[in-house]
């Protein structure tokens, strides 16, 4: 039973750990929240569930999903953001709200407001391992999540694009002396962060095998804690916080009652920043408290 | 005589207005909350829950209700004065998520089926609480004490090397904006007769903050200014039907991209002032 739990909590924990990286990803580069994370989550959900609706695989679900919420969070960054660049932080966070405005209606118009089913026949086959059932749907969650992480550490680490990346989050001044286009990089990061946003939607869509328009406020602020507890400018935070929380929430679930489920990973979180303020692994900067 | 419909919506106006005030005075410390609503729920349940069950007058259980919620304000800020920024502001997020979701399990007020029982409270009254609100915090900022928290808001280092007590500064700002939530709260209840935790989500909290902001957040007008955009814009877009939400949005951030530093600013301010000295 605890360890059917664990599993269960390890598949939610899964798409928690992509949406806070996507959170992270905007974070670390310029410090602000993008509030419209939420609703590209929801987007790509969206957009999979259509592509599976029209028999078409999984693969290319994900592909739509990402794609989309990845070119859909390029024009909140060049609309909303880099306008606003130099404005108090709080502005540019209230631009990226009327954006998951503008994203929830217009889904709610297209798609309708009650939750859509996935067809059950779809990944239902189960595999028992002991006492553990694993549902193949969990097994392909936390195996995308996998991929897409390892595919995004290497861009991260490994790549030119990525070292930029990383020089313009340690120091945007800097990083444009010596040649970065912190520009282009910015559109980077806004691109990849509304990528991991959308395949995290499919993902959660397959996951629940349904999904509504008001998925995302839920589910993009609990990613925003598991930001925090991984620490918010240490990306690879996140893949720890993320199953944590995962697990922390189905147990709360299970043994004590859905109410406090969220008492228990916002009081984590808030735990989290007074006693740890540089997150879980530590090293997180927590001095680039820019002025409000 | 106004309808009961538009009477409705100047009675959110007022309300919106207390929660925009209660942000805005926080942010003139430099310090923004996200967790606002949460201190509007406290205030909400203390006033219904003394005026429904104690048989309390209104004007009393809001004061008491102000009282409860600026000591929770204070309990909340000390351990805030190690986050800055954009940390405070999640930290106050996951305050108000808190509130929420405690009183979806607190069964005793109801827990998520809400709570009810409230005397409806008259769109005067409301609007003599807002206004008397916003004119105490009008006069607040022709005093010094404005003077220092915005010294606060602008270089805390300097503030506190020149003599001023920037936690006190801090930590009361935060203890007058939950009271002033706290109203809001108080009113919300007895406005609308019933109460449910969904009602002081994190939506709420960020209506307060869209307000202020729209408005101009460096002067207390804009708090007014903010509060009746968003009470009125979507309903001047009802036109659109299923589209008026998107037009909203639309329109938030064009006015955001034209005038990012709120309607109502000092410079238009003097602007206004000096036409009006040439008029004569």
């Amino acid at each position: 039973m605890l360890l059917q739990q664990l599993v269960n909590g390890i598949t939610l924990g899964a798409v928690y750990t992509l949406i806070a990286l996507s959170f992270s990803l905007v974070m670390g580069i310029l410090s602000i929240l993008n509030l419209a994370i939420g609703e590209l989550f929801m987007l790509g959900g969206y957009l999979g569930f259509a592509v599976i609706a029209g028999h078409m695989s999984l693969a290319v679900a994900l592909l739509a999903g990402m794609l989309g919420a990845a070119i859909v969070s390029m024009v909140i960054e060049k609309v909303a953001y880099e306008p606003l660049r130099n404005t108090p932080l709080i502005t540019p966070m209230l631009s990226t709200l009327g954006f998951s405005i503008i994203l929830q209606n217009v889904v709610t118009n297209v798609w309708g407001s009650d939750p859509l089913q996935l067809p059950s026949s779809l990944f239902d086959r189960r595999f028992t391992f002991g006492s553990v059932n694993i549902g193949l749907m969990q097994m392909v969650v936390i195996g995308v999540a996998i991929v897409l992480v390892a595919a995004v550490a290497f861009l991260i680490q490994k790549t030119p694009a990525g070292r930029a990346l990383r020089a313009v989050a340690e120091n945007r001044d800097v990083a444009r002396l010596l040649g970065v286009s912190a520009g282009r990089i910015t559109l980077l990061a806004f691109a990849l962060s509304g990528a991991l946003a959308g395949a995290a939607g499919v993902l959660i869509g397959l996951h629940y095998a349904a999904i509504t328009p008001y998925v995302g406020v839920d589910t993009g602020l609990k990613a925003i804690a598991v930001m925090v507890i991984g620490g918010a400018t240490r990306r690879w935070g996140a893949l720890l916080a993320g199953p944590l929380i995962g697990i922390a929430e189905v147990l709360t679930v299970a043994y004590g009652g859905s109410q406090e489920r969220d008492l228990v990973v916002y009081g984590l979180m808030i735990l989290i920043l007074l006693v740890r303020p540089q997150g879980l692994l530590g090293g997180a900067r927590t001095d680039v408290g820019q002025r409000v | 005589m106004i309808s009961t419909y538009d009477a409705g919506l100047l009675a959110d106006v007022g309300i919106l207005l207390l929660g925009a005030l209660s942000v805005y005075v926080i942010l003139a410390t430099g310090q923004l909350s996200l967790g606002n609503a949460g201190f509007m729920g406290v205030g909400a349940y203390v006033a219904s829950f003394l005026t429904v069950e104690m048989h309390w007058p209104v004007t009393v259980a809001l004061l008491a209700a102000a009282l409860v919620s600026s000591i929770v304000g204070v309990i909340i800020a000390f351990p805030a004065l190690r986050l800055r920024g954009i940390y405070l502001a999640m930290a106050t997020l996951g305050f108000g998520e808190m509130v929420r979701s405690f009183l979806l399990g607190f069964d005793r007020l109801g827990g998520s089926g809400g709570y009810r029982g409230m005397q409806q409270v008259s769109l005067g009254y409301i609007w003599a609480w807002a206004g008397g609100i916003l004119l105490l915090i009008l006069m607040l900022e022709r005093s010094r004490l404005w003077l220092e928290m915005r010294a606060v808001h602008d270089d805390e280092t300097a503030a506190g090397l020149v003599g001023l007590n920037t936690t006190l500064t801090k930590i009361g700002a935060f203890g007058f904006g939950a009271a002033v939530a706290a109203i809001a709260g108080g009113l919300f209840a007895h406005q609308y007769v019933y109460i449910e935790p969904g009602n002081f989500g994190f939506e709420r909290s960020i209506d307060f903050v869209l307000a202020v902001i729209l408005g101009g957040s460096t002067v207390g007008l804009g708090a007014l200014i903010g509060s009746a955009l968003l009470v009125f814009l979507p309903e001047w877009l009802r036109f659109l039907a299923d589209w008026r939400l998107a037009a909203f949005g639309t329109l938030l951030i064009l006015v955001l991209l034209t005038r990012p530093q709120g309607v109502v600013d000092r410079a238009l301010l003097a602007k206004l002032a000096l036409r009006r000295a040439k008029a004569p």
